[in-house]
């Protein structure tokens, strides 16, 4: 769209956590500050997340008269050339932007083949205006459905749209809804599920902080299809400002009648309040997070009954995860069958990802279920950081597997995944290169589990620290032969002594690297080495003389004083003081220092 | 020192009282509450809010052990939190742990002997995009270095 030229120039400063930490709120203040002082004619917005984190700072211009276009990597002396150059002269300066119209950048595969339902409004509206949302048909389908469905009408559009939760399990939420309807009781109540504690998920902090309204709305739909008259979010304290947000959505829409006694007019009354998690992973499995609701330790217990049975205080409880509720307004604006047209035959609609790991563009997608792993993560993930090889990526966190490059083409939808070893999950995607250790990655998603146990079972309690236990020895060089088969009886013992996912899913990190990776697993445990490089008592640096200019960077930094050398001398690393941190490898700029295994030395030695 | 909540957060806290229909479930937004009025959870702060809330003191011991965000020891002025999980450790996130303990001097769990710096390391802090992350007290850093995180230090008075 190109503004027409009587209007002013409009600036929108992304302002979810990922810019802010990148300096958002610097380049956004310095840009008031300009803007009072000098009077300039600019309109200064702020909104949320687009997706694009590994650019932020992410400023958006729309000056009359040019194509709208966003910038990245802002920063407060960029901003002054964009003023400048932009806004007053008229130029758009190419090669700082991220996406414009009629702008070819090398992103834009990165926004051609998202499609965007959860995320319509994220980085399109500011998150804290209530007038932003309903200018973008906000609380439309929560009038639509007070006006004209009756509840069995939203559950039937829910049922046939195929949605499923998006919480991990991708049970179909309009049937979850209708066992909540069916149970007897006047009291229920819904919950938003916010609690996202899988490492390497940031998906439904995004939802929260870039379109909180979205999730109220659907949270305001599903109580009105069950009946329920009161609506918790249970959010991880670690989100201060989706907490924030949350808050002030909840406020503006009390203000305005979308939430509280009778709604628009109607019998329907409805109100939600927050609830701040503590730090425990476990609190994202649904009973444990009732437990937790309701004061307890966060301790899940075994179902049925399930909660739309005996949920929050014993009465039926709908519980659905954040990115779940936010595709219901869609999907009742929209149509089932829109929603249904899009996805594979039994996972419909589409599925937020988050980017994380050894890929170049670090960020959030929104794909169509279907698309293939190499799509995510090579068309709009943009590839692998610094051009290295692809090795596996980590779907679903702890709960999840790894999934290696001949499967690259797996489609994402929830059965083609589960027959890979690893799941869906709630949509955290870690990629890994040639030099990560595959062992190392298991042992990282053990140590987490093990922490994470609330230790109510047995074997999940200790076998997961037996598990870390041995898969520390090998990443020592300290494995034992009969280890890999130790490890797969424990897997077995503890997915079925366990009372709830967390110890049901804790070995699928180990078995799928066993079964892809079996081979480094064995090059650890028999032959000392660790085939990635990585795993810092089976490897040495050492300095490449052909390269080394004797610029004396690499001892400067070394943090144990293990390089000597003088200047513009070939440099040494004493390997009995070296802690093998990789400090000199990451400064040298000649690619003067390599990473080497010393048996594989020892034995070019021998022969 | 006598541990008492002031005016506002006593105000605070009947606000939460009543948005429960048991006084169980005001504990974790109460003890949030507390941590924000007294800085860490400590012995004399459990029995205080037994008293208020009447809840035994096992009751709310055994809820402030069970989550890890509750604070049982005091933290430094500026509380860095290294995230340690997989993306972050992907991203170099344990040069960034070994650059402060040798910086700072001290391990995860302790404080500086001047009381400004505390360091633990966390699990995912849920910014994996643009890992490695720190977070000192409210704010996080993103995309850290060594580099950068002395510049930050160094700013910190
Ligand atoms: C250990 C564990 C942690 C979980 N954490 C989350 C979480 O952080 N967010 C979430 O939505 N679901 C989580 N779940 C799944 C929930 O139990 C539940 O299935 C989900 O909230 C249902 O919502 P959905 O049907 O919309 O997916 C977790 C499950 C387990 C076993
Ligand atoms: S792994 Fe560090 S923020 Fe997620």
């Amino acid at each position: 769209m190109v503004s027409s030229p009587s209007e002013k120039t409009k600036i929108v400063v992304g302002m979810a956590s990922c810019g802010i930490a990148a300096g958002a709120g610097d380049v956004y203040n310095a840009l008031k500050e300009k803007i009072e002082k000098e009077n300039l004619p600019i309109v200064l917005e702020k909104t949320g997340c687009i997706g694009a984190c590994y650019r932020e700072p992410l400023v958006e211009v729309q000056t009359p008269g040019l194509p709208t276009v966003i910038y990245g990597d802002v920063s407060v002396k960029r901003l002054e050339m964009i003023l400048e150059k932009h806004v007053k002269n008229g130029e758009v300066l190419a090669n700082w932007v991220v996406k414009g119209e009629g702008i070819h950048t090398s992103e834009d595969a990165l926004f051609e083949k998202q499609v965007r339902i959860v995320l319509r409004n994220a980085g399109e509206i500011d998150p804290e205006r209530i007038e932003d949302y309903l200018s973008r048909q906000g609380y439309q389908a929560i009038r639509k459905v007070l006006l004209n469905m009756k509840p069995e009408d939203v559950i039937n559009e829910i049922r046939n749209s195929g949605l499923r939760g998006r919480g991990g399990a991708g049970f179909p939420t309009g049937l979850k809804w209708q066992f909540a309807r069916q149970s007897p009781g006047k009291e229920k109540y819904i919950i938003c599920n916010g609690d996202e504690g899988d490492p390497g998920a940031f998906m439904d902090r995004s939802v929260m902080e870039g379109d909180p309204r979205s999730v109220l709305e659907g949270m305001l739909i599903a109580g009105y299809a069950i009946g329920a008259q009161e609506g918790f979010i249970y959010v991880r304290a670690e989100y201060p400002l989706a907490v924030k947000r949350l808050q002030i959505a909840i406020e503006q829409a009390r203000e305005r009648g979308f939430l509280g006694k009778r709604i628009l007019g109607t019998n329907f009354s409805f109100d939600i309040s927050l609830k701040l998690g503590a730090g425990a992973f476990v609190c994202g499995e649904e009973t444990a997070l009732i437990a937790s609701i309701e004061g307890k330790r966060g301790m899940p217990r075994l179902r049925p009954p399930f909660p739309a049975v005996k949920g929050l205080w014993g009465k039926p409880t709908n519980i659905n995860n954040v990115e779940t509720f936010a595709n219901v307004p869609w999907i009742i604006l929209n149509g089932a069958k829109k929603f249904a047209a899009l996805g594979t035959e039994k996972s419909k609609g589409t599925k937020v990802f988050a980017l994380a790991g050894k890929i170049k563009r670090g960020g959030m997608v929104e794909v169509p279920m279907g698309i293939s792993l190499r799509e995510v993560i090579f068309d709009i993930g943009g590839g692998i950081a610094n051009d290295r090889e692809f090795k596996a990526v980590q779907l679903g966190g702890p709960s999840g597997g790894c999934v290696p490059a001949n499967l690259l083409d797996t489609p994402v939808d929830y059965e083609s995944l589960n027959q890979t070893g690893a799941i869906m999950g709630s949509g955290g995607m870690v990629v890994m290169d040639d030099r990560t250790c595959m062992v190392d990655v298991a042992r990282f998603f053990l140590n987490f589990t093990q922490e994470e146990s609330c230790g109510k079972c047995t074997f999940c309690r200790l076998g997961t620290k037996r598990m870390l236990e041995i898969l520390e020895r090998i990443t020592r060089g300290e494995g034992k032969p009969e280890d890999l088969d130790k490890l797969e009886k424990l897997a077995y013992n503890i997915k079925k002594g366990s009372l709830c996912g967390l110890g049901q899913t804790a070995p699928n990190p180990v078995l799928t690297t066993l079964k892809y990776f079996r081979d480094e697993y064995e090059a650890h445990i028999f032959e000392k080495r660790c085939p990635a490089k990585s795993c810092r008592d089976l490897i040495g640096y050492r300095v490449i003389p052909e390269n080394c200019t004797g610029c004396t960077l690499c001892a400067r930094v070394c943090p144990v004083n293990a390089i000597s050398g003088e200047r513009k001398q070939v440099h040494y690393i004493n390997p009995e003081i070296c802690t093998r941190c990789g400090a000199c490898y990451e400064v040298c700029n000649f690619d003067a220092i390599e990473v080497f295994s010393p048996v594989e030395l020892a034995e070019t030695v021998d022969e | 020192m006598k541990v008492e909540f002031s005016e506002e957060a006593l105000q605070q806290y009947k606000d939460i009282l009543q948005r429960y229909p048991e006084k169980r479930a005001a504990l974790l937004p109460t003890l949030h509450l507390a941590q924000q009025e007294f800085g860490w959870i400590s012995r004399e702060v459990m029995q205080y809010l037994s008293e208020l809330m009447d809840i035994p003191v096992t009751v709310i011991l055994d809820t402030v052990s069970f989550y890890t965000m509750f604070k049982t020891k005091p933290s430094g002025k500026y509380h860095i939190q290294v995230c340690s999980t997989l993306s972050c450790a992907l991203r170099g996130s344990r040069e960034i742990y070994e650059h402060l303990t040798s910086k700072l001097g001290i391990q995860a769990g302790e404080v500086t002997p001047d009381g400004k710096f505390s360091l633990v390391k966390v699990e995912c802090l849920g910014s994996c995009g643009t890992a490695p992350v720190v977070q000192i007290n409210d704010d996080y850093y993103e995309g850290m270095t060594p580099e950068k995180l002395d510049k930050i230090l160094d700013e910190l008075e």
